[in-house]
């Protein structure tokens, strides 16, 4: 036994070498780069024209300047919006899919086909298909030259200088790009659900209706909430589509400017101290919604 | 096994008319914009200021020939992107694989404490630490260079919880046991059994990763600064700032149309796995 036991140990130390090129990479590449991130935010550190500042320590100054601001709640406001105005949707959407797609009575046909095609808009490069509709929709793009030659307008609209269009088309995009993914990851969900709790509910007469706000929903609550979750972190990360779509401005009037592309911003003009500051906001809010993921992932795992 | 009940024919009928509605309107969404941008990269500069249209025109050599031979190092690019999003895609499923294996097959002390900080940091996004990141690059002197792009990927904590989660439903110790007795190496038991078993898993990541890496914009637009270095999106970022009036649209489509076609092309051959995949998963973000 003795011996077997000492193989045993022998065995288990390949765990530790397994683990060695994720941690180191992990290691260089992420953990060193978030403390140098948190680091950077305590210093005043920027270019003043061809002069450089800093850096010299400054406390929480950067923390002040950049809460003190009322660009980073503009900012975090248009992030927001437009985040909810595609999630809306998406999850509107994708639930009703799922429940039809998982209704037997209902015996859709094709749906490999359907999920094939709802899926693809996940996987376009999101640079590339914000270039595409900056160019579908210009003003005088072929949106423009379609719906004024069907007759719907007399006008060609300027979808990307008036805000609500503007933030619509990158909600639009958004939705367009997740609902797919939604819906498969709560079917995904739904085909889980117990089988004869929809049998005893038919066999009391319920409608599907009923059934879809009595059992599906109720039951599906904990694939919501992590649905919804992660989807505000990828909201959070808002970048690709406004950035393109405008050029990095962010306009009209900055309304469709994201909290990383104000970040991004300050990267480029090399204002290390601010992009530090908000790099350490961004990490925290992402965390307190991680953690509520991770809660979910680790009951999912038991 | 409805049989026993009488079903309620004529609501089902109208619903099921409903659904395949609203399907067809969604597919219309998701497709119709990839349909204009085929048309549209069929026809010439002229054409197209003239108005729209949904037939395809004759122009598609004239606009490829102008896009390869024009000022954007489109190729290269091109080549770029190959080479990032299939050498991630290639150290990412490999080590992703490893690392599952290592919390899978083994019993060592930290194992509940790296499996934890993993499914931790799982969703920390990769902007929240890019200062530190550029910073780092900086210092090691790999700008313009596709190493910091590539070997990353190697630490990627969705595509090891995948992995994980699949060993947990497929992979039996007992096969790694009956190896052992055969006096095979840990090393080699990974290599020559595990990896083949794990297939189908790194066969969907593999997509992912490729895509995803593909796609990335955020962290190369920071890092990529010669022409000649940049990856595919950041060429397109570079298209929509440059003065827009003196591009000939024709080509300005096609590029777009090769940046999206290759994985529209993959996506339809494989799609029956990556549809599956994605269900499995559970934890794309």
């Amino acid at each position: 036994m003795g011996k077997k036991k000492s193989k045993v140990v022998q065995y288990n130390r390949w765990g530790y070498i397994f683990m060695i090129p994720f941690l180191v990479t992990y290691l260089i590449f992420q953990l060193i780069p978030l403390i140098t991130t948190v680091y950077n935010s305590f210093f005043e550190n920027y270019r003043s024209g061809l002069k450089q500042i800093g850096p010299n320590f400054i406390g929480f100054q950067n923390y002040a300047t950049i809460f003190g601001n009322p660009d980073l709640w503009k900012y975090f406001g248009n992030t927001m919006i437009m985040w909810i105005a595609g999630f809306i949707p998406q999850i509107f959407f994708s639930l009703l899919l799922g429940a039809w797609f998982t209704d037997t009575s209902l015996r859709l046909k094709g749906q490999r086909f359907w999920k094939t095609v709802i899926y693809l808009p996940n996987l376009i490069m999101a640079s590339a298909f914000a270039m595409l509709f900056f160019t579908l929709f210009g003003d005088s793009g072929p949106i423009n030259s379609m719906l004024t030659s069907m007759g719907i307008v007399s006008a060609p609209i300027k979808f990307l200088s008036q805000t609500g269009t503007a933030r619509g088309l990158v909600a639009f995009m958004n939705f367009i790009m997740w609902f797919g993914n939604t819906t498969i990851l709560l079917m995904a969900g739904m085909m889980g659900i117990d089988p004869s709790l929809f049998e005893a509910a038919q066999v009391d007469g319920a409608t599907a209706t009923q059934v879809f706000w009595k059992i599906t929903l109720p039951l599906l609550r904990p694939i919501l909430v992590y649905t919804m979750i992660t989807s505000l972190i990828g909201g959070l990360q808002m970048f690709d589509v406004p950035q393109i779509l405008t050029n990095g401005t962010g306009d009209p009037a900055r309304n469709t400017m994201t909290l990383i592309m104000y970040l991004n911003k300050h990267l480029f003009s090399k204002n290390f101290g601010l992009a530090g500051a908000l790099s350490v906001f961004l990490f925290i809010v992402t965390g307190i919604l991680s953690l509520i993921v991770f809660k979910i992932t680790v009951r999912k795992e038991k | 096994m409805n049989k026993t009940q009488k079903e309620p024919t004529n609501s089902v009928h109208a619903r099921r008319a409903i659904a395949y509605v609203v399907l067809v309107i969604l597919s219309f969404l998701c497709l119709f914009w990839f349909a204009i941008l085929f048309v549209n990269a069929t026809r010439s500069h002229g054409e197209l200021t003239k108005g729209f249209t949904l037939i395809p025109s004759t122009h598609l050599p004239e606009n490829w020939s102008g896009l390869i031979h024009g000022t954007l190092p489109v190729l290269n690019g091109l080549i770029n992107s190959v080479v990032v999003a299939g050498s991630a895609a290639i150290l990412c499923t490999y080590f992703s694989t490893m690392t599952a294996y290592a919390i899978h097959a083994y019993d060592f002390k930290l194992k509940k404490f790296f499996f934890t900080f993993i499914l931790a940091i799982m969703m920390i996004p990769a902007q929240v630490t890019s200062l530190g990141f550029l910073q780092l690059i900086q210092k090691m002197k790999l700008e313009d260079n596709l190493i910091p792009l590539i070997l990353p990927a190697i630490a990627a904590p969705v595509t090891f919880f995948y992995m994980k989660q699949y060993m947990d439903s497929t992979l039996s110790l007992s096969l790694v046991e009956a190896a052992r007795i055969d006096g095979a190496g840990e090393f080699k038991i990974f290599n020559n059994i595990v990896l083949p078993l794990m297939k189908p898993a790194i066969a969907v990541q593999a997509i992912f990763t490729f895509v995803s890496s593909w796609n990335n914009y955020f962290i190369p637009a920071l890092i990529l600064h010669k022409d000649k270095m940049k990856t595919l999106p950041v060429l397109i970022a570079q298209l929509r700032s440059a003065d827009f009036l003196k591009f000939d649209m024709g080509q300005v489509y096609m590029m777009i149309a090769f940046s999206i076609f290759p994985v529209i092309v993959v996506y339809l051959i494989l799609s029956r796995y990556i549809v599956a995949g994605v269900a499995l998963g559970g934890v794309k973000e």
